[in-house]
């Protein structure tokens, strides 16, 4: 068994797992953390960011690599590339696609980087995940693409990526990794072709992949659709866990029973923000919201479509009537808000009890439903949509939270400039400082209230030590305690023995040592076994059979009429025959009797101690019986053997 | 090879008051509960004193099914598990928990507010009923207990009808429900995977039909409908809350808006217009094109079609009206029915079945003077349409999902006898299977065959694979490859291993038996020229067995065949030993060897 990690973010994962002659990708995230370093697009010209200026350099510039330089802008005094937008996707360049089997898909966000296999490569294989995960995933993908070709940039930087450019740019653009490998992103077409190659598989599921494995993806608890996977053979059992969560939101609950007892587990997608507890931060949230709009200040909250973002709404709603603001408008601005709101409340199934409960009445599970209807909670595609409609002060939640596109960067440059509102950052994929770079110097408040529900170290160790699994797979990056935080080595995965540790780009070598296959007896052949019980409780019975395999199945068959009747032997002889086995010791005067019952005269014996030696003198054959072996030698006829052979098989026990 | 058994308490040549027992590798399981809309006695439940005659059906059951929100197939429901007793799991999917209730307070409140009829289920027991329910998703494995499993797929009949594969080790059954195989205004067509069962359990209602297109038949109650109207008349549709009347719902819509038409249509308020909401919370369950179109417009958002109130029934001019119930039963379809009747300008539309007994049933057969309730005679002057949107698989529908599924024995249901029997013929002369039509109270015996799964040490597997196949040529699926081993059973754990090994572990020791001959010659030469003849020999004769010269000038054969000569120039002793497991090929090759040798 190997496993390949393709990422280089354990939270975004990618993985191929070999596994019984079956190639499976583990998710297929895409790392955007690399857009920080990009310029963001702005949504309306005249802005400070589209005045930015190019780079100069405080040396001399070379002539070779002078104009790489253009590409290079400085904005408050950082700098970004301005070009198009590229991404960093997985490390496919190590693996042959085209021998993927399956793609296995955790959650929402662990497929964006799809579109690339499918569309971009040999890959020829499945794709399964369930249906929250493809329409979220979808939007995601969606939003993404709308973002990115708004307002287009033509330009591919690529100069600045020359190693020599590369080295004389400050921090942390020269820190930036793999560059040359960075692709442009995907379009609207790639997205519907890539998912129309989806096959859609509920909770619990068993999916075959081509008789070898069975793989189940269980609930985790983490999003609507989110799953962890069970990959079994008959004898052996792999657990991937991906992004999950024991807290309780609006998802259905993490199923951990499945899970137990695997041999290998392997473990991604642990919290981005170790040191924040989720319910603190978004009791914070809501108090930062309510203390900036009871000032009079406006709200500014950079989002993903789904997810989080409806806890969001739900606590946030809550929060505000208590304190008697629930006049106090929410506008949610997405290219694909509408499908956001709509879809939420159509996947019952997927959701937590309370809110499954809801439908049965039949209400709508989550209360944004409702605030859309009294008003109190708007959606628009985008800033040209929402034009008149704004009543301050008001809460907007917009994307992308990487603050480098989308409508987000309109509320910053708007409302940045006044202490009196707030921008709060609740999405812990990007370090909030780095996004708020271009936009340096900002008035307004800044607050950090990073909301990850995945596990924690704490949860990530407990449910391994309940899980209790032969050997653990985790990310290196998971046995150290983190950057920010170097003496807390609370913060780590602690299991004995210590876990193999995977970090991208690597091949681990799991040693998961196989003993049994599963092989099916056909029903006729075992209506002619006759086991011997020997011991109390246990039979043994000889069998043999003609084995074949179809669909990695074996089934053990008769042997072919002709070859086991004898009838047309095959030109030695030999071709098949059925072996059977004698057992114990014989009584010497039983044997001795039953040779003279078979015509056999003049038997002598002699006792040797340890055994017996019989003399057969007319036939000069000799018998040494000693215990548990037999030797016969036998100069005499051919007949006489036979003879000899069959009394001693009569003293034995044969099977 | 063990069997199942199943037994319809209902359904079995007939259609109404669906409930088949399953026993299946030592479960029982009961499918579907459902209530006979034609009887007011006893007779519309089924006979639960055949499971148990003390009423402890909890014992004698290990899980209850259910296929649809459809009466005749849930509505006994709460009379099996409140007032006979049973408190097991009942399994059924998210849409039908939420709408079977509905429907079963409904259809209490006619029996016993209208009815009067005392002995009925109350609003409590309904409830309590519900709360025993384990809601289910598509295609999801559910394990009932360590042995059974259980799994869902999409039927298409209403909202949320499922077929349920029923599975206990290697056997299988799977049983339909009601299903349509052709994918509707609202709902998917039904599919399943090649599951390959021991028996498929399907509905027969429509076993002889072979309907004309969907389209024509729309087109058929679009024009009927407006001719109606247009002369002024009132058009009853009498629906079930759920399911068609959605259906026509977005036609009627569609049409009117298309044709511009201004002519009223109702539908009775209250369950429908939740109806509705169910439809669009349950959206995933419905058709792909209304799934891909919600977002921008729920089609369950009517615009032409309004709440219908009781005193509108006396309104002059046309108008198009839903209301239930479907089969014109009891509520306010019979209502607007009656008063309705006597006008010949006005058209009832029966858009599905009626079983008999029903008002319904009765116009459909032509019925034209009908005694309700107090000897009272009705005159039905007024036009009777059936329209089949009845969303059942016609033949060619159960033919494709037997195609489908490739089971191994057919059962017909939900179907009239005489109309089985055809279909019955039909299907074992096409699939070379047997089928089976049990009657209520009958039980069907199946006899099922499967091969035993147990494990094999990957030792064994890998070299007795490696013995019969070379390990340069791939492997050969025509020749097979002939596997030896020892069958362990220890409890219920059954393994194939290396006989020796197995020995080993059971303590068993092998009688070591070995045979050795002479062979004298008088051939002149060297040993070794000897020993050479006798390789080019004995390679020759066994082609198929590893003969091997030895260091020590010996000759080995197979695993334990040993050759060896002695002697001088003149003559040599040919010393030929085996042990018993190569007993045949060892006594072959001594008779090879005096034969070939010795004249």
């Amino acid at each position: 068994m190997k496993l390949v990690c393709l990422s280089s973010n354990p939270s975004k994962p990618c993985f191929v797992l070999y596994f019984k002659g079956v190639t499976l990708m583990l998710d297929c995230g895409l790392d955007i953390t690399q857009l920080q370093h990009f310029l963001p697009i702005p949504v309306v010209p005249g802005t400070q960011i589209s005045k930015a200026r190019s780079w100069t350099p405080g040396f001399e510039k070379k002539n070779k690599i002078g104009d790489a330089y253009q590409e290079v802008k400085e904005c408050s005094g950082r700098l970004f590339i301005d070009g198009c937008f590229e991404m960093a996707i997985p490390e496919l360049e190590i693996i042959d696609l085209s021998q993927i089997d399956a793609i296995l898909i955790s959650n929402s966000t662990c497929i964006l980087a799809l579109p690339y296999i499918t569309e971009y490569t040999g890959f020829k294989g499945h794709v399964y995940t369930t249906e929250p995960a493809l329409q979220v995933g979808r939007m995601y993908m969606e939003e993404l693409v709308k973002y990115v070709e708004r307002n287009p940039r033509t330009n591919i930087a690529t100069k600045w990526k020359q190693e020599e450019v590369l080295m004389h740019l400050p921090a942390p653009l020269k820190d930036a990794v793999n560059t040359l490998k960075w692709k442009q992103c995907y379009t609207k077409h790639d997205i519907d072709s890539c998912l129309s190659k989806v096959t859609l598989i509920g909770f619990n599921q068993k999916m075959d992949i081509y008789g070898s494995v069975e793989a189940t993806p269980v609930s985790s608890g983490y999003s609507l659709g989110s799953s962890n996977w069970v990959i079994k053979s008959t004898h052996e059992k792999v657990c991937y866990v991906s992004g999950t969560s024991t807290l309780t939101t609006h998802p259905k609950p993490m199923d951990q029973a499945p899970l137990r007892n695997s041999d290998v587990l392997i473990l991604s997608c642990l919290t981005q923000t170790p040191l924040a507890n989720p319910d603190t931060m978004i009791g914070e949230f809501c108090v930062n919201t309510a203390v900036t709009l009871k000032n009079g200040g406006n709200v500014l909250v950079p989002c993903y479509p789904s997810g989080v973002t409806y806890d969001l709404f739900e606590c946030l709603s809550a929060h505000l009537e208590q304190c008697g603001l629930a006049g106090i408008p929410m506008y949610f601005l997405s290219p694909v808000s509408d499908s956001a709101l709509a879809y939420s409340n159509i996947f019952a199934e997927w959701l937590s009890q309370s809110k499954q409960s809801k439908v049965y009445l039949p209400e709508c599970p989550f209360p944004h439903a409702e605030l859309q209807s009294q008003g109190r909670l708007k959606n628009f595609k985008s800033l040209h949509d929402m034009n008149l409609e704004v009543k301050t002060p008001c809460v907007v939640f917009a994307g992308h939270p990487s603050l480098r596109m989308g409508d987000v960067v309109h509320f910053v440059e708007l409302w940045g400039k006044h202490s009196a509102n707030t921008i709060i950052f609740t999405e812990p994929d990007f370090p909030y400082l780095e996004a708020l770079g271009p936009f340096q110097p900002v008035a307004m408040r800044v607050c950090y209230c990073p909301i990850d529900t995945s596990l924690n170290f704490s949860q990530a160790n407990k449910l391994i030590k309940d899980l209790r699994p032969l050997h653990l797979v985790v990310a290196e990056s998971y046995t150290v305690p983190p950057i920010m935080a170097s003496r807390r080595t609370d913060l780590v995965i602690d299991w004995e023995p210590s876990p193999f540790t995977y970090k991208h780009g690597q091949v681990l070598s799991l040693p998961v040592k196989r003993k049994f296959e599963s092989v099916e007896i056909d029903s006729e052949l075992a209506a002619k076994m006759e086991p011997v019980e020997v011991k109390a409780g246990s039979a043994i019975t000889m069998i043999t059979g003609s084995l074949n395999v179809r669909d990695n199945v074996y089934i053990l068959k008769p042997l072919p009429k002709e070859v086991a009747s004898g009838q047309k032997r095959s030109h030695d002889g030999f071709e098949v025959h059925k072996k059977s086995y004698i057992f114990g010791s014989p009584n010497i005067q039983t044997f001795v009797d039953v040779m003279t019952q078979q015509g056999i005269s003049s038997i002598k014996v002699e006792d040797t101690g340890s055994g017996s030696i019989i003399h057969l003198p007319n036939d000069e054959t000799l018998i040494q019986v000693d215990g548990d072996s037999t030797h016969i030698i036998c100069e005499g006829d051919e007949s006489i053997r036979v003879k000899i052979r069959d009394s001693l098989i009569k003293c034995l026990k044969r099977l | 090879m063990t069997e199942l058994r199943v037994t319809p308490l209902g359904a079995g040549q007939d259609v109404g008051r669906s409930c088949i027992l399953l026993t299946i590798g030592g479960k029982n399981v009961m499918l579907d509960c459902g209530m006979h809309m034609g009887y007011n006695d006893e007779r519309r439940f089924p006979d639960f004193s055949y499971i148990a005659r003390d009423g402890k059906l909890t014992e004698h059951l290990d899980c209850v099914i259910i296929s649809h929100f459809h009466l005749d197939h849930c509505g006994a429901l709460p009379y099996m598990t409140e007032m006979i007793g049973y408190d097991g799991p009942i399994y059924m999917t998210h849409p039908t928990k939420a709408i079977c209730p509905i429907l079963l307070e409904d259809m209490r409140k006619i029996a016993v507010d209208r009815k009067g009829e005392t002995n009925f289920f109350t609003s409590d027991m309904i409830k309590t009923c519900m709360k025993k329910v384990i809601a289910v998703n598509l295609h999801q494995n559910i394990q009932v207990d360590d042995e059974l499993e259980i799994k869902a797929y999409y039927a298409g009949h209403v909202l949320g009808a499922a077929m349920f594969e029923v599975r206990v080790g290697q056997q299988s059954v799977v049983y339909t429900g009601d299903y349509n195989m052709t994918p509707d205004r609202h709902l998917g067509a039904a599919s399943i995977d090649k599951c390959r069962p021991d028996l498929l359990i399907t509905e027969s209602t429509y076993a002889t039909t072979i309907r004309d297109s969907k389209r024509c038949r729309e087109r058929d109650f679009l024009k009927k409908v407006h001719d109606c109207v247009e002369k002024g008349g009132k058009v009853l549709i009498p629906v079930f809350a759920l399911g068609r009347a959605q259906e026509l719902c977005i036609l009627l819509e569609t049409y009117w808006e298309r044709m511009n038409l201004k002519v009223p249509i109702y539908f009775s308020l209250g369950l429908t217009e939740k109806a509705n909401n169910y439809y669009k919370l349950f959206i995933t369950w419905t058709s792909q094109k209304i799934k891909k179109t919600f977002v921008e417009r729920n089609m369950f958002e009517f615009n032409h079609i309004k709440g219908f109130d009781r005193s509108y029934i006396e309104n002059p001019g046309p108008m198009v009206v839903f209301a239930t119930p479907g089969m014109l039963h009891a509520g306010l379809s019979l209502q607007i029915f009656k008063s309705w009747a006597s006008n010949e300008l006005n058209m009832v539309i029966m858009p599905g079945y009626c079983v008999a007994g029903t008002v319904g049933h009765k116009i459909l057969n032509g019925q034209r003077k009908i005694e309700m309730e107090n000897k009272h005679i009705l005159d039905v002057k007024l036009s009777v349409q059936y329209m089949s949107f009845s969303a059942h698989a016609d033949a060619k529908g159960i033919m494709t999902l037997i195609g489908q599924c490739e089971p191994k024995n057919v059962m017909l249901v939900h179907g009239e006898g005489g109309k089985m029997e055809f279909l019955k013929t039909k299907i074992e002369k096409e699939f070379n299977i047997n089928c089976y039509m049990p009657a209520n109270g009958e039980t069907a015996e199946i006899e099922t065959k499967h091969n035993i799964p147990v494990d094999i040490s990957l030792n064994l597997l890998k070299r007795e694979c490696s013995l019969t196949s070379s390990a340069l040529e791939p492997p050969d699926a025509k020749r097979p490859c002939v596997l030896h081993g020892a069958l362990v059973m220890k409890g219920n754990k059954l393994q194939l291993i290396d006989p020796a090994h197995a020995f080993r572990e059971l303590g068993l020791e092998e009688h070591h038996l070995r045979f050795t001959c002479t062979v004298s010659i008088d051939e002149e030469g060297p040993v070794t020229q000897t020993v050479d003849k006798i390789y080019q020999l004995t390679k020759s004769k066994l082609k198929n067995y590893p003969v091997q010269y030895s260091n020590d000038g010996s000759i080995t054969v197979s695993e334990s065949v040993l050759i060896k000569v002695s002697g001088d120039e003149e003559s040599k002793d040919i010393l030929v030993s085996w042990s018993y497991q190569d007993e045949e090929l060892g006594s072959y090759l001594l008779q090879i060897l005096r034969t070939s040798l010795t004249t």
